[in-house]
Order: C-alpha cells, then sequence, then structure tokens
C-alpha cells in the first residue's frame, strides 16, 4: 500500500500500552465497543464506501506526502477499523500500534474529506471510533492522555488550580487597570448576562487574551462574568483521546456553572475544538439535544459588538492579511463569512487563500494531534507541507486565526518552513483597532 | 442563624440603601448584596482616589480599607463576609474585620446551614486545604478540590492529590494519587480521581465520587469504595438519617438510581442526576431523561409525564410533599411542580422556592428584561424596580420581596392572601 516505508514513532503511552496488550484484550474491547457503540452508522459507511478513493483530494497529508496513498482518508480507515471489521478482532498488538498512531496523530477529524466522498462517508466519525477503541484498550498518546488526566483531576486543561485560574483574573484586571481606570474583571457576579468561558492556556501562557477580552467587553458595556470554580475552561481533550465518560463530565461542568450564575448564554474566547465539544458531541452524550445554556464562539461574538455598534473601529490593521478559517467553527459551524465580515471590518485588505471557507485545510494540530506532544511534532508539521504553501501563496505576512489550536499549529508550520508571517487572533486586532473611549 | 420567623414580617416597603449615596463618596459601586431578611445591604465600593476598597453597608462603611475585595456575600447568620488582602496575603473579613491567620491565597468560602462556622480554601506555599474560622488543616496538600462544608457546619472534606504529580506522569496518575480528606486527615485509600464529597447531614459520614481505574467508578463512604463498579457515577447523597448513600450510576451505557452500591431504581435513563430525599427519607426524586433529548422529574422511578429539553433546579418542598424543577429550554422557561407546568414562560427562571407549609411556590424570573417574583405563576408587579429572592414567612402568608432599581434597594412584604396577580 505505501511507498516508504512506515516508522512508528516512539511514544510512551502507546509503546506502553500495546505491550501490555494480548489478543484476548483486543477482541473483548473491540466487541464490546463495536456493540455498544458502532452501531448502526458505522455499519452504512462500511457497506457504502465504494473504495473510489475520491476523498483522497480532500487530505492535506495525502497532499503533503506527495499523494502517498497511505494518508488517503480511506487508507485510514484500511488501517484502523477496517482491518479489525475485516478480522472480526482478531488483530495483533502491533496491528494496535499503527492503527492508533493512524488514529491519533495522522489524522485532524477536521472533516474535510466527508465533503468530497460521494457518499458523504464521514471518515472523522471512524477515525474517532478506533480512538474510542484505544482508549479503552489503554493505548493513548502520553501527552494527550496526561491531558485528559488534567481534565479529570482539575476540569482544565493544564493542571491549573483553583486559585491559579482567580489569581491569573486578578492579575490581568489589575495590569489592565493601568490602562483603563475602572476596568473589571467581574468574578461570580450571580445574573449576568454573559458567562465568559476561556481554554485552559489562557491562564496559563496566554493571558494578555483575557487582559484584551475584559477591555472589550468594558467598551462595549457588556454585562458579564467569570466563574470563580472549575467548569471555566470549555476545552475538551477527553473528547478527542476517546474517554467520553470524561468528556462529559467536563461538559456538565461547565454548563452547570454557567447555569449556578444564572446567565443567559456563554460567549467562548476564539477555541475551534471547544466549540465543536459543547455545541455537538460532549452536550449530546450527557443527553442534551442542543446546549442547555446558549453558547455562542467569539466570532459570533465579535460580529455582534461590531455590528450593533457597541464596539467602534478607530483605524483599520494597514497591512494586508488572510484569514484561516478552523474546521470546527468554519466547516463544523458555518461561521466562514462572519469570520471574514470581522476580518474585514478591522483591516484595510484580506487576501483569500486557497482553498478557503468551508473548504481550507486544517492547520494539522486539530483533533487533538498537536495535544500527543513534541513526539509527533514531525508528523503534523510534514503532513501539512501544502498548508505552508497555501499560506506562501497570499504573499501577506499576518495569518488570523479565530482558534487556539490553529495558532499552536500554524506556529509551528510557519517556523518549520521559514514563513515570513505572524499570526493574529481577532480579539488581538480588535484590540488594537478600536477605539477607547477612555482615551 | 438568621430564622425567617425573627424577620419584620409587617406588610409594607421602605428603603434600605440608598445606593447614590454611596457613590458619592466612592469611586465606583459594585453590585450590591442583599441580606435574606432584607434589611441590609452592602456593596464593594472603590475609594476614591487611592488604590483600595471598601464595603459600604447599611450602618456606613468597613472602617478599614483593604488592598482588594471580592465575593461579598452574606453568611446564612447574617453576618457580611468577603475575601480581602491586606499586603498581598489574602484572608476572610468578617463584618469588616479580617480573620487574624492570612494566606498566600483564600477563596470559595463555604458555610454550614447555620453558618456559625465558616470555611475557607487556602493555599499556603503551594499547598492546598481547607481552614475553618481562620485555622487551616494541619495537613495541607500538593492540590485540594471540589470543597465541602458540612450541613451542621465545622467539618470540612475536600478530594486531595496525596503525591506531587511531574509533568506527563501518566503512569503515577494511574497508580492513584488522589484521596478525600476529612479535616485534614486523609481516607486510608487513593484513587485515581476524587470528586463530588458530601457530608452526612450530621456531619459524621463523608461520601464521594471516585475513580478506580480508567474505566470503572464508585462511590466511596468513609474511604471504603461500594462493592461494585460502575461505568460512570454521579455525586453521591445521604439520606436525612445519614445511613443510606444514594447515586446515579451507569450500567451498560445507562443510568440508574443506586443506593449503598445496589440498584434502587429499575428504570434505565439516557441521564441521571441530582437525587433528593424528602426530610422524611421515604422517597427520592431525580431529574432524568428518559430518552435522548428529553428530560423530566422522576419520583421514586416514576417520570413524570411532561419532558422539556432542560430540567433543573430541583427542588422538594420543607414538607416533603411536593416538587417542583425549573423545565424549558433557553429562552422559554416554565416551573413543573408535581409534573405540571405553570402556565407562563420567562425568559430566565431561577431554582423555585417552597413555602414552609408546602402550599405556595414562588421564583425569581426574568420577562422584558426586567426581574420579577413569579408566584405559581403569575408575576407580581412591583414597580419599575428588579426584584430579587423571595423569602416566604413561616406560615407562607407573606412573602419577602427584594429590590433594585438602581439606585435603591427597596423592602416590601406582601401579605399572599391578598395579593393580586399583576
Ligand atoms: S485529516 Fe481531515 S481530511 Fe484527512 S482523513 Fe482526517 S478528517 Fe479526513
Ligand atoms: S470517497 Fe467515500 S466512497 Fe470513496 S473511498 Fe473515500 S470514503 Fe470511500
Ligand atoms: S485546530 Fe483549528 S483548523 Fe485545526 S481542527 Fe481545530 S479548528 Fe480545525
Amino acid at each position: 500500500m505505501s511507498s516508504q516505508p512506515y516508522e512508528l514513532v516512539k511514544d510512551k503511552g502507546l509503546d506502553e500500552g500495546v505491550a501490555r496488550l494480548t489478543p484476548e484484550k483486543i477482541a473483548k474491547v473491540v466487541g464490546a465497543v463495536l456493540e455498544s457503540e458502532g452501531g448502526a452508522r458505522l455499519k452504512a459507511y462500511v457497506d457504502t464506501c465504494a473504495h473510489c478513493g475520491l476523498c483522497a483530494e480532500a487530505c492535506h497529508f495525502f497532499h503533503s506526502h506527495d499523494r502517498d496513498p497511505r494518508y488517503a482518508p480511506v487508507a485510514k480507515v484500511k488501517q484502523t477499523l477496517w482491518g479489525i471489521l475485516d478480522k472480526g478482532g482478531a488483530v495483533s498488538p502491533d496491528y494496535i500500534a499503527r492503527a492508533s498512531r493512524v488514529a491519533y496523530t495522522e489524522c485532524n477529524l477536521c472533516k474535510r474529506c466527508a465533503m468530497y466522498c460521494p457518499f458523504g462517508i464521514d471518515i472523522a466519525y471512524v477515525v474517532g471510533l478506533m480512538r474510542r477503541i484505544c482508549h479503552k484498550l489503554g493505548v493513548t498518546p502520553q501527552y494527550i492522555q496526561d491531558t485528559a488526566h488534567s481534565h479529570s483531576a482539575t476540569m482544565n486543561q493544564m493542571w491549573v488550580k483553583d486559585d491559579e485560574w482567580i489569581d491569573s483574573l486578578m492579575w490581568q484586571e489589575a495590569e489592565a487597570r493601568d490602562e483603563v481606570a475602572d476596568l473589571r474583571i467581574p468574578l461570580e457576579k450571580h445574573g449576568a448576562e454573559i458567562m465568559y468561558s476561556v481554554i485552559g492556556p489562557e491562564p496559563k501562557f496566554r493571558t494578555q487574551l483575557i487582559y484584551q477580552a475584559a477591555v472589550i467587553m468594558h467598551a462595549a458595556g457588556v454585562d458579564w462574568t467569570m466563574p470563580a470554580t472549575p467548569g471555566w475552561d470549555n476545552s475538551d481533550m477527553a473528547m478527542y483521546s476517546g474517554d467520553y465518560e470524561i468528556m462529559g463530565r467536563l461538559k456538565r461542568s461547565h454548563f452547570e456553572c454557567a447555569q449556578r450564575l444564572g446567565v443567559k448564554r456563554i460567549v467562548m474566547g476564539e477555541c475551534g475544538h471547544a466549540f465543536r465539544s459543547v455545541h455537538d458531541v460532549g452536550n449530546r452524550w450527557l443527553g442534551w439535544r442542543d446546549e442547555p445554556v446558549p453558547v455562542i464562539h467569539a466570532v459570533q461574538f465579535y460580529h455582534e459588538l461590531i455590528t450593533s455598534g457597541k464596539i467602534m473601529i478607530a483605524k483599520k490593521f494597514q497591512e494586508p492579511v488572510t484569514f484561516h478559517d478552523p474546521c470546527n467553527i468554519a466547516r463544523g459551524m458555518g461561521l466562514h463569512e462572519m469570520g471574514r465580515e470581522v476580518a474585514r471590518a478591522l483591516c484595510e485588505e484580506v487576501v483569500e487563500m486557497t482553498p478557503n471557507r468551508e473548504h481550507n485545510y486544517c492547520c494539522s494540530a486539530g483533533g487533538g494531534v498537536i495535544n500527543c506532544g513534541p513526539p509527533f511534532r514531525n508528523t503534523r508539521v510534514h503532513g501539512n507541507k501544502v498548508k505552508a504553501e497555501q499560506l506562501a501563496a497570499t504573499g501577506v505576512k499576518t495569518v488570523i486565526a479565530p482558534c487556539h489550536n490553529c495558532h499552536g499549529g500554524l506556529e509551528d508550520i510557519i517556523h518549520h518552513y521559514k514563513l515570513d508571517m505572524k499570526l493574529k487572533f481577532l480579539g488581538d486586532l480588535i484590540y488594537e483597532c478600536m477605539e477607547k473611549p477612555w482615551n | 442563624m438568621l430564622k425567617s420567623m425573627d424577620y419584620d414580617w409587617e406588610t409594607g416597603t421602605r428603603v434600605v440603601a440608598d445606593l447614590d449615596q454611596w457613590r458619592e463618596r466612592h469611586e465606583w459601586v459594585e453590585e450590591p448584596c442583599i441580606g435574606a431578611d432584607g434589611a441590609q445591604a452592602a456593596a464593594v465600593c472603590k475609594v476614591e482616589g487611592e488604590d483600595s476598597f471598601t464595603v459600604a453597608t447599611t450602618d456606613g462603611d468597613w472602617p478599614t480599607p483593604f488592598e482588594k475585595i471580592w465575593n461579598l456575600r452574606h453568611a446564612p447568620d447574617g453576618r457580611l463576609t468577603a475575601l480581602v488582602q491586606v499586603d498581598g496575603l489574602w484572608t476572610l473579613a468578617v463584618d469588616g474585620e479580617p480573620w487574624e491567620e492570612s494566606f498566600d491565597f483564600a477563596w470559595n468560602p463555604l458555610f454550614g446551614q447555620d453558618g456559625g462556622q465558616i470555611g475557607l480554601c487556602v493555599q499556603v506555599e503551594g499547598e492546598y486545604g481547607l481552614a475553618v474560622d481562620g485555622t487551616p488543616w494541619e495537613t495541607l496538600y500538593p492540590n485540594a478540590n471540589n470543597p465541602v462544608m458540612s450541613p451542621t457546619g465545622g467539618r470540612t472534606a475536600a478530594a486531595v492529590q496525596t503525591v506531587p504529580l511531574g509533568q506527563a506522569e501518566i503512569d503515577k496518575f494511574q497508580s492513584g494519587i488522589f484521596s478525600a480528606s476529612v479535616d485534614g486527615e486523609t481516607w486510608d485509600a487513593t484513587f485515581m480521581n476524587v470528586w463530588g464529597l458530601a457530608f452526612s447531614p450530621d456531619g459524621a459520614r463523608t461520601a464521594a465520587e471516585v475513580r478506580l481505574n480508567l474505566y470503572e467508578y464508585s462511590v466511596a463512604v468513609d474511604g471504603k469504595p461500594w462493592r461494585k463498579s460502575f461505568g460512570g457515577v454521579w455525586e453521591p447523597v445521604f439520606s436525612p438519617d445519614g445511613r443510606r448513600v444514594a447515586a446515579p450510576v451507569r450500567l451498560a451505557g445507562k443510568w440508574t438510581l443506586a443506593v449503598d452500591g445496589e440498584r434502587a431504581w429499575n428504570t434505565d435513563y439516557y441521564q441521571l442526576w441530582h437525587q433528593v430525599f424528602t426530610p422524611d427519607g421515604k422517597r427520592i426524586a431525580a431529574i432524568v431523561s428518559p430518552s435522548f433529548g428529553k428530560w423530566t422529574v422522576a419520583v421514586d422511578d416514576k417520570p413524570w409525564e411532561i419532558a422539556h429539553a432542560v430540567v433543573r433546579d430541583l427542588t422538594v418542598s420543607p414538607d416533603g410533599k411536593r416538587f417542583a424543577a425549573v423545565a424549558g429550554s433557553p429562552g422559554a422557561w416554565t416551573m413543573l411542580v408535581d409534573g405540571q407546568p405553570w402556565n407562563a414562560s420567562f425568559e430566565r427562571l431561577w431554582a423555585p422556592v417552597f413555602s414552609p407549609d408546602g402550599r405556595r411556590v414562588a421564583a425569581m424570573a426574568e420577562t422584558d428584561g426586567r426581574r420579577v417574583i413569579v408566584l405559581g405563576g403569575a408575576a407580581l408587579d412591583m414597580g419599575a424596580a428588579d426584584s430579587l429572592d423571595p423569602v416566604f414567612s413561616p406560615d407562607g402568608s407573606r412573602l419577602l420581596v427584594k429590590c433594585l432599581d438602581g439606585r435603591k434597594v427597596i423592602r416590601h412584604v406582601l401579605n399572599l392572601d391578598a395579593v393580586k396577580p399583576a
């Protein structure tokens, strides 16, 4: 099948997990997951697939590896669940060693291929089910497993302790008061209109985003609050590791936190995968058809603030920019036009990358791949040469990406392929360009 | 404890606080908080021209300002508490007086039902635990979360990490480095995770959700897990006599209720949580989802007929005879009382409040951007002000409503036998 030798990247979580496997254990877990969770959807996909390979054109891994058929979406199914189904679960630990790497690190669950398949087969679903099996087998990459453990122990992604969260907010409030004397980051304000939620890395590494959000909320006169308890983190790597029980626990803590504060809706920061988790996956695992507290993504919120005139743009960003559509909010939610409208309101010139909108290539960080950590950095970066080409072709020096993961992934790509580009969040630009009435 | 029988139940209206006065003497005034009896109001205020804060109350400002103040709350006994910072350290101030002890960080005050003792989450030199009335646990831990205080006050517990963890040490984590600590004494057993702690009503026993390994969950009572494990569990609750523990458990992908480790309800639900015992311990109700996307309340395993997209805030009446819960979907909420919906819906609706005799149900609601009190489904018109947190008199004949109109805090006592809905 493959034109190049396939090298198994070493990973403590995967290697030690595989070492503990026996054929009996594999058969048992596979049988149990397929029986209780595989269901009709999987069967329909497997029976329908015509092996036509049209989905290959969709995948950035395929293009980035010179059209190596091994990276075609259908081949990923072949190397994971298909083989398992063919053999009725009788696969070896070595098979799982490879299948787990394909499932966790060579597919971003970006769903681009679903648009290319004439039958709409959702390969991300199949790969996700393989991850679920891997989780149940105890074969998960070390770093994403560690992140899932952090989620379980602290209800956030980065081992942030209860006081560290509050302390970061107070610190950002103090910093911001040098700029805006009466600025507040309201904590535990019961009955506020909006609960603002972020992802674990914000209090830890990207505190300037919390600062900027506070300044934007202040300028727009928004009635908002942040919780002082766990539930503040909307992110969800357990969804991607296949630990749905922890995923459910996380989403419950997030939504019940908002219910406890009595807010009307949750506004979340610029994150793609968290949106998928609150809007589509985690909420439904718990039994809610929709969101029990409406959640809107930062792109929708900024759009609202700008079009309603709550935020006025004082000066536009002068340099030309390009706009990366995060797959979870573009393909997944249809926010591509809205994202552009916000970008256009803020910037003199938006140069499109091709392909774009719902056809955009994933940054290759998504689907938890970046959370698989340093061992798989090259898998990600080499797997997305097309993204580097796509970015370079725009000729611009600034990329807007309204998603944390995309930032992580694109930063690595920009660095590796030596592109002279910098990354911005929409929040960075709003903060930079908006009218600050107190000045 | 401040008991409702001690409140002033004379019908009528009076202004409790004039916020404009506070605004005149302070740079800014944060959201006011109003005591349960509606007789006192207070707010954190920024001291004019200084880098410090004080609390304005009905009886004047706190005498000493602090570097920072937040989480201003009335304890159940009426004392006014807030988290305050002095010389970069944190503690709790009660009626303006800070505790003698301070901590590198302190947050999340916990009150027993009568408010006599106050618990606080504290961090000292990177170690975590709780403090009660200023005294920290003897043992502190690398982490402590999910804090609780016993209903009668005085005892505290938290999920604690007993061993430090290095970066990405997944094996160590899975070997079990969490336990529970009660008053600073660690349970004998360790688990992969510990969450959702609960005290028995008398504070003598503790239960928690535990994760035994990556896949198996159970409930541990005083450190001892139930004999059976499950695919998932949610928070355990003690019966009023403290003898039984009820918790939702996941069996073969569906949820049901277990008591003392054995399946107690027969139905398999898509979801089940927030179980409550009646005060006599004879009945249990819970929020359930009988099938995907449909939610209601089940009393003793019998779901109500009406289902909604979301159900929350399940409450049992003090006499144990009735149940109410908020139900609906975002922007259109109603109250289900014993399975019957109110004949009205609201943009926002808060938890139901039963009269002590169980006869009446009231709740705070939002409609047309205003907060109102809804009594049995009908909004009470209190003029232009926002109405907050209703409280019934002991005989259920009167209702205390606190109102806030942006400038004033107003206290109303209504005679319900005479009241006409707006
Ligand atoms: S990375 Fe995206 S396009 Fe490629 S197989 Fe996965 S979901 Fe499909
Ligand atoms: S395009 Fe669809 S049918 Fe064709 S190989 Fe891919 S998944 Fe199968
Ligand atoms: S990281 Fe960004 S581009 Fe990539 S999957 Fe998430 S949202 Fe998609």
